[in-house]
């Protein structure tokens, strides 16, 4: 360890300003520092630096989502299966089975979610390289936790070329455009995840893209999915109930059924546990709100984030689901609050976009109101616009641009609340 | 007599004398009324879905411009400067009218397209800015070459807008088909071009916010060439 430090503090003067390779410092810097701590030192003032710096706090990020990113590889390669399985039931006998097949559906997985992975760093690591280097400056830390969401909300079938185009999107518009890392706006994974929705909404939203394959499936199958089988999310089989061909799980329901008939069949077709777990079609790392739950304690064991905002964004979620119960208006609203809290991205959307600590509000009382507003925003999104059946991403992006107003009513709240005491005193 | 009438007499000005060039040149670059002054953004908006709009909406404000700035700065000594803004209003919409009468009579579907944007000329900004700030107090020939110069700086963005969303959003330049067809051939069942590789169009740019992002680079672009535009704050 110690022989590596000193080499590379060796090399130091060689890319500092008249070196030899001065115009590769941005390079040298990102490689050095990703090893070791800078050993930049306050020389004014009296503040304090600690040694986590912002490369080593986003690598726990990056940490708290492995349990996502497995989960979401083998539930990728799962649902793959199981759809094979409607249309070849004799080869993959009992794939429709959660563990049955363990090692072909990881192997399915890996190849379908590991190239997104990959372009999505390239993609962005190059256009932050670009712009590093126009600047003057390393690669910019940010990136290392976005590279690996921006995956993971996506559909696994959505094609390589999208992703790069979304995340040059996301990091050059998103983030560059500000002033690069730490001056963005909205959140760069969901800036991309919303390019891609509103840009090729046939790859990002309906109910061919959820299941991996589903395309091939269809293909072979004279362009219909397979009998018995469907593609929807439950978000998708949701949606349907405000309209006016209610089904689950893409069985056809009459219309005429009541409310309750309807959701005995949706808790029927998802049920709690295995929502919880993640056991759902879905994008490739938001199905398990445990696999998000365990990032969640590793991100608040560490501090990494604001235990205010994710508790809460649950609780706004929540507290409008039961609102909506009390409407109760069609099936969609009748449905339990907490199914809320654990289908679709909600938890994901809770623990790691809203807790970006650079496009969240700042201020303590205004996390716990940018937290409540953006869960219950999503759940009203959800609820009432059948166009949008996934509401947290826009929910969590529309909180991104309120945070500063928050911010803003919550600092003068305070001043006014201290020149009371003031005059009173 | 004659020497003291020649001393009176300002010294004539060439036609194409350097201040007057700049008239021209000035609004193009530097000083572009959508990207530096930021005005009429509604319609470079709203009509730049497809090159064909953008060019016909450009060549109307072109025309509607050159006369307006024309006939203003004629009637600028006549013009009470109480009323100026009604008697502006009056030239603006009487050449508005007779722009959308000539684009029904000989492009009319282009009319159909534009809709209520040719009238809505009536209220763009540029057209009124210069009116006020330039033809009111100048004379003829230089109000011309100032509305040509805006009107050119109006319209060159609107239509590397415009080719930028119908490239992108359609897969077209002037409506023909550039990365082939993306309807599957009847027979074959098969599309064409790129787009049998997995090539698809971009519907977010054919959504007013890719408009406004688009306007937005040129605007970063622009100002990163030159930092003198970059506004102090």
């Amino acid at each position: 360890m110690k022989a590596l430090k000193k080499v590379i503090h060796n090399l130091d003067p060689k890319f500092e300003k008249g070196g030899k390779w001065e115009k590769m410092y941005p390079l040298y810097e990102t490689l050095s520092t990703f090893l070791f701590t800078p050993k930049h030192v306050t020389k004014k003032g009296a503040h304090i630096r600690d040694g986590v710096d912002l490369k080593r706090t986003m690598f726990m990020v990056i940490i708290a989502l492995v349990p996502c990113l497995l989960f979401g590889i083998y539930n990728t390669g799962h649902w793959h299966y199981e759809l094979q399985s409607y249309l070849n039931p004799e080869q993959y006998a009992g794939y429709s089975d959660y563990l049955t097949g363990f090692g072909d559906k990881v192997v399915y997985g890996l190849i379908q979610v590991l190239p997104l992975v990959i372009v999505s760093y390239a993609a962005g690591l190059g256009a932050e390289f670009i712009f590093g280097f126009i600047r003057g400056h390393g690669l910019h830390e940010g990136f290392l936790v976005s590279g690996l969401l921006i995956p993971l909300t996506m559909p696994a079938d959505v094609p390589l070329w999208m992703v790069a185009v979304a995340t040059v999107f996301a990091v050059v518009i998103g983030k560059e455009v500000f002033g690069g890392t730490g001056m963005n706006i909205l959140n760069v994974a969901l800036t991309a995840r919303a390019f891609l929705f509103f840009a090729y909404p046939t790859a990002m939203s309906g109910d061919k893209v959820w299941k991996s394959g589903t395309k091939e499936v269809m293909a072979e199958n004279g362009g219909l999915m397979p009998d018995g089988s469907s593609g929807a999310t439950a978000l998708g089989d949701l949606a349907t109930f405000v309209g006016d061909s209610p089904s689950v799980a893409g069985e056809a329901l009459s219309a005429s059924a009541s409310n309750g008939a309807l959701l005995d069949k949706f808790q029927a077709a998802y049920d709690p546990i295995h929502a919880f777990i993640g056991m759902i079609p879905g994008s490739v790392g938001e199905t398990s709100t445990l696999a998000v739950l365990i990032g969640a304690g590793i991100l608040l064991f560490t501090g990494v984030a604001s235990w205010r905002i994710i508790l809460s964004f649950f609780a706004g979620g929540f507290v409008f689901g039961l609102l909506m119960n009390g409407i109760s208006a069609n099936a969609y609203m009748d449905m339990p609050a907490f199914y809320h809290l654990i289908i679709g991205g909600f938890a994901f959307g809770a623990v790691f976009m809203a807790t970006d600590p650079v496009t969240a509000s700042q201020t303590q009382y205004g996390k716990l109101w940018y937290g409540f507003l953006g869960g219950g925003l999503a759940v009203l999104i959800r609820v009432l616009n059948p166009a949008y059946p996934e509401g947290v991403m826009l929910a969590i992006l529309f909180m991104n641009v309120m945070a500063p107003l928050i911010d803003h009513y919550v600092v003068q709240a305070n001043i006014k609340r201290r020149q009371k005491r003031f005059k009173t005193a | 007599m004659s020497d003291n009438a020649e001393n009176v007499k300002a010294p004539k000005e060439s036609l194409f004398s350097k201040k007057n060039k700049k008239l021209i040149t000035e609004p193009l670059g530097d000083n572009n009324p959508i990207t530096i002054q930021v005005l009429g953004i509604c319609s470079a908006l709203a009509i730049t879905v497809q090159v064909e709009q953008a060019f016909w909406m450009s060549v109307s404000v072109i025309f509607v411009m050159i006369f307006g700035n024309l006939i203003i700065s004629l009637l600028r000594n006549l013009i009470p400067s109480r009323v100026r803004i009604i008697v502006q209003l009056v030239v603006v919409a009487s050449l508005v009218i007779i722009v959308n009468e000539l684009l029904q009579a000989f492009v009319p579907d282009v009319s159909e397209k534009l809709s209520v944007f040719v009238g809505l000329i009536i209220t763009n900004c540029i057209i009124m800015g210069r009116f006020e700030a330039f033809a009111m107090s100048n004379k003829p020939f230089p109000s011309i070459l100032d509305a040509i110069g805006n009107a050119l700086g109006y319209a060159w963005i609107l239509i590397v807008v415009a080719l930028a969303r119908e490239v992108f959003g359609s897969g077209k330049i002037w409506g023909f088909e550039i990365f082939g067809s993306n309807i599957p051939d009847e027979e074959t069942g098969q599309m064409t071009g790129l787009y049998e590789l997995g090539y698809m169009n971009n519907n977010m740019m054919i959504l007013p916010p890719m408009a406004l992002i688009v306007v937005g680079i040129i605007i970063w672009v622009q100002r990163s060439k030159n930092k003198e535009l970059v506004e102090e704050h």
